[in-house]
């Protein structure tokens, strides 16, 4: 501790980066760290894209042209395990690597070499996970909610989709101690709880979620894995057991995980609004309050999932009720969010668009969350294409749009250069414009009676699905926009400037040159 | 924006959600309900969708106002509040009552929706990787008992006869028994399955409850008009969820009868002498039957299986060895694999079945198994 300290005294926070590939296996720097987290994540993103890109081209016409029916199977559930696990997450790990000690005024995050570890766990991880696929018998075509007895039926590709689980389990646990830990113990002088910007607020808060509920799934898969190989017999009601058990506790992780998810995106999208409209965040407390809540109310909605699985009567209520209570502090957030923007001064650069067209689609894909959560509407539509409408607005429109808002944000500060704001534009509107055809017209065939899942379906669903398919490909096409984009920043992009938004008023932009230092802050900043 | 350009606009507007309005009948919405209960359920939907559609205009209104109105481009200067109390109250508030309002008539219907009582008629639907079998087990047809399969070809999937697929109005939405009830009658239908978990649905009935193994859960529906109502299992349960179709079929009171009694003579003449003495051409010709019902879908029309995932039973060392051996595979099943205990089938069916396998392809043990051999390692 005491010769570290000296070393640092002596070189003050000049770049001292080993060279080459060790600087990333060994690094500690939270910004080295964070910019792994984000390749690795769009990489996946590409992986679990392609997966998505096979299951629409089957789904282009009735009948089976492209694939068989367990292989179609098994993409569903790598792309769903893939995006969650693999791409949305990890994202979000990175911005936070990135932002939360720039934004609170620490050098770095409280367990340097934790960080480092949690991220090198990920890519053994996605090795087990998409390798799982050329296991004798191929992938494991249980759907990513992975429910028994299906699942114990499963070949010998489940056993590693579940050590993959297991790892990636062990790194979000790990990340989220290290965020706990850092937002807690780390900030500058002066940097109250309630003045930290809201994007440190809603991984604090999303990191409470995490370590709560990652052993949760890690418990329902392990108790898959004893049921598959050591005789127990949790859920298989042959011996005691009940397969609706996993599905319990499958989602008491799983409800709290679609927050963990959209949480990280409230933040970001609550950063790039303020800055865009040159005005304060609206109700900052009730933000933090709404926040807490919906993280709260998370724990106790999780049998909405199961609806039609079987339960008591009452137990239908009590979830219900709690359901329809989310939309309260989820509304508050969007009403904010509206309010911030009124009589502001608003412009439209590629982050502000990313985050009108959250605000947008994250609001629809909430209120058809209103439709499901109302139990004799779910039950027409529970397990239809109307759930995969839902989710791919909170989930695509929700965090995705999100996470590009972010990009397109901080890529200045990151890279010290600008990204083309015509191409910028481009990405959006084709986002935009695909998004929702391949999506919206999902929740017709969701309501016409449609079954998610089938890799073939009746006639009158075709057009539709052909519509879809249209809209999907052209989505995925325009993300590889996304990619030539931020190369083309990084490599030859203008200089930014090191306020580069004149809205934007977190201590990253008003304390820190463009781009930010590789160790920053190495003395606590005065935060009045 | 000038006047002139809103004016166009709107007009665009109205077009645009004309057309909807004239395509809602059959394609945007919800299937047309056949009963009661599913009306209110209709209803229902349309309420929470018209509110959320109000809410979402009226925010999003605000929202666009602001993009036109505020930006930085006309020369609007941002004003600097960040609270206000009274509307942060308002806005909590609003909404909680609305959502009372909502949920209130939804309580209602689900009460009813869960009231199983009374019933005119209860049928069992159990779901097996892939098919469902019913038994009538309470009120007129008790007794009458059959298995439900995909009947559309295969080479109408497959893509050989493509000009089939495209003529076929209920392509993956037919069966080759359908489930018979008769109209006005309050139908409760218990639901379990064999193997993992499937799901009963049928949108126009509005009925969807999962068939959990081990476990029986319960759904009533009472048609309002005889007619054929379709759906499909919307559970993923494995390589052939998507081709396992639920088709009910209401009759006039005097047809269900009719039907009724059809199946009970069907039933007889099916019951087979236990004392009948079968020769190895009669087993394989039923057994090919029986295979083609439960056996095709991983073993395949072949017998070559799905390498890596579904066994061969052409040259396979269980088919060709012991007797005793194949038949405790099938009945049993094999643990933490797809193959299914199939104990549900009939003697007889099982081993024309282990018969046709052990002498078809390449197989040529030459042995008839009986149907005493089954009873004897039951």
């Amino acid at each position: 501790m005491y010769a570290a300290h000296a070393h640092t005294d002596g070189h003050d926070d000049h770049a001292h980066k080993p060279a080459g590939i060790m600087r990333w296996i060994k690094s500690t720097n939270h910004k080295d760290i964070g910019t792994m987290y984000l390749w690795f994540s769009f990489s996946m993103f590409l992986v679990g894209g392609t997966m998505a890109m096979i299951i629409r081209a089957e789904l282009f016409q009735p009948g089976l042209q492209i694939v068989r029916p367990e292989f179609f199977n098994s993409m569903i559930t790598y792309h769903g395990l893939i995006m969650v696990f693999g791409a949305i997450m990890p994202a979000f790990v990175g911005f936070a690597n990135w932002l939360i000690p720039m934004q609170i005024g620490a050098p770095d995050m409280a367990f340097p070499r934790m960080n480092n570890l949690s991220f090198w766990l990920l890519p053994p991880a996605a090795l087990l996970l998409i390798g799982s696929q050329f296991m004798p018998g191929g992938g494991a075509g249980v759907g990513w909610t992975m429910y028994a007895p299906l699942s114990t039926q499963a070949g010998p590709a489940m056993d590693l989709t579940i050590f993959a689980i297991h790892i990636l389990g062990m790194s979000s646990i790990m990340g989220s101690i290290n965020i706990i830990t850092t937002i807690l113990n780390m900030r500058a002088p002066g940097m109250a709880l309630m003045k930290m910007p809201l994007f440190c607020w809603t991984w604090l808060i999303t990191a409470y979620l995490l370590v709560a509920v990652m052993p949760v799934l890690a418990g329902a898969v392990t108790m898959t894995l004893t049921d598959r190989h050591f005789g127990t017999h949790f859920f298989n009601a042959a011996g005691g057991g009940d397969p609706v058990l996993y599905q319990h506790i499958f989602w008491f992780f799983g409800h709290p995980e679609v927050y963990i998810i959209a949480i990280p995106a409230f933040g970001v999208v609550s950063q790039v609004i303020p800055a865009f409209s040159r005005k304060p965040l609206f109700g900052y407390a009730s933000m933090v309050y709404a926040t807490a809540a919906i993280a709260i109310l998370s724990f106790m909605v999780w049998a909405h999932h199961m609806y039609t699985a079987g339960m008591p009567v009452e137990a239908q209520l009590f979830f219900m009720y709690a359901t329809v209570l989310i939309a309260i502090p989820t509304g508050v957030k969007v009403f904010n969010w509206v309010a911030t923007m009124w009589k502001g001064s608003l412009t439209f650069e590629t982050p502000m668009l990313f985050a009108i067209g959250f605000l947008f689609l994250f609001t629809l894909g909430g209120f058809t969350g209103l439709v499901l959560a109302i139990v004799p509407v779910d039950v027409q539509l529970h397990d239809t294409y109307y759930v995969v409408a839902h989710f791919h607005y909170v989930m695509v429109a929700g965090a995705l749009f999100s996470a590009f808002a972010g990009i397109y944000f901080w890529l200045p500060k990151w890279t010290g250069r600008m990204y083309n704001e015509t191409l910028g534009k481009w990405h959006f509107w084709l986002s935009m414009i695909f998004f929702n055809m391949a999506f919206f017209v999902q929740h017709f065939l969701g309501l016409a009676g449609m079954p998610r899942r089938i890799p073939d379906y009746a006639l009158q669903f075709a057009e539709f699905n052909m519509i879809s398919t249209i809209g999907a490909f052209g989505f995925g096409l325009s993300q590889l926009l996304f990619l030539y984009i931020v190369i083309k920043a990084i490599t030859s992009g203008e200089k930014a400037a090191d306020r580069q938004w004149e809205g934007a008023d977190s201590l990253e932009w008003t304390h820190l040159p463009s781009p930010a230092p590789w160790h920053s802050f190495a003395t606590p900043p005065v935060v009045k | 924006m000038s006047n002139k350009e809103l004016k166009k606009w709107a007009a665009a507007g109205a077009l645009f959600f004309w057309s909807v309005a004239a395509w809602a009948e059959y394609k945007l919405n919800l299937q047309t309900p056949q009963t009661l209960l599913g009306k209110q359920i209709y209803d229902l939907h349309t309420i929470v969708t018209v509110i959320c559609f109000v809410t979402f205009i009226g925010v999003f209104g605000f929202m666009l106002y602001a993009v036109f109105k505020h930006r930085k481009s006309v020369g609007h200067k941002a004003a600097q509040f960040h609270e206000n109390t009274a509307v942060e109250v308002a806005w909590t508030l609003i909404p909680a009552v609305i959502l009372i309002a909502l949920v209130v008539p939804a309580t209602g219907t689900l009460i009813t929706m869960r009231d199983t009582s009374e019933a005119d008629l209860t049928i069992k639907a159990t779901g097996y990787q892939w098919k469902w079998g019913y038994d009538y087990l309470k009120g007129e047809g008790e007794g009458v008992s059959f298995y439900s399969t995909l009947s559309t070809p295969r080479a109408q999937i497959d893509g050989g006869d493509v000009a089939g697929r495209n003529a076929n109005p209920h392509y993956l939405l037919e069966t080759d028994n359908n489930v018979v009830v008769p109209v006005g009658k309050k139908v409760r239908v218990l639901i379990t399955a064999a193997d993992v978990i499937h799901a009963w649905y049928v949108p126009a009935l509005s009925v969807k409850q999962d068939a959990v193994p081990g476990f029986i859960r319960e759904a009533w529906f009472k048609a309002e008009k005889a007619g054929i109502y379709r759906g499909q299992c919307a559970e993923l349960c494995g390589k052939e969820h998507g081709f396992m179709p639920i088709v009910v079929e209401v009759m006039e009171p005097a047809q269900y009868t009719a039907w009724v009694s059809a199946q009970q003579k069907k039933a007889v003449v099916a019951k087979v002498d236990p004392d009948k003495t079968w020769t190895l051409e009669d087993l394989k010709a039923r057994g090919e039957k029986v295979y083609a019902q439960n056996c095709v879908a991983c073993h395949q029309a072949t017998g070559m299986g799905v390498p890596g995932a579904f066994p061969a039973l052409s040259g396979s060392k269980v088919v060709n060895g012991p007797k005793a051996d194949q038949i405790k595979l099938v009945l049993n099943g094999k643990q933490g694999t797809a193959m299914n205990a199939f104990k549900h089938l009939s003697d007889v069916d099982l081993a024309a079945a282990i018969t046709y396998t052990r002498n078809n392809w390449n197989n040529k043990t030459g042995e008839a198994i009986a149907p005493a051999d089954i009873k004897a390692l039951r």
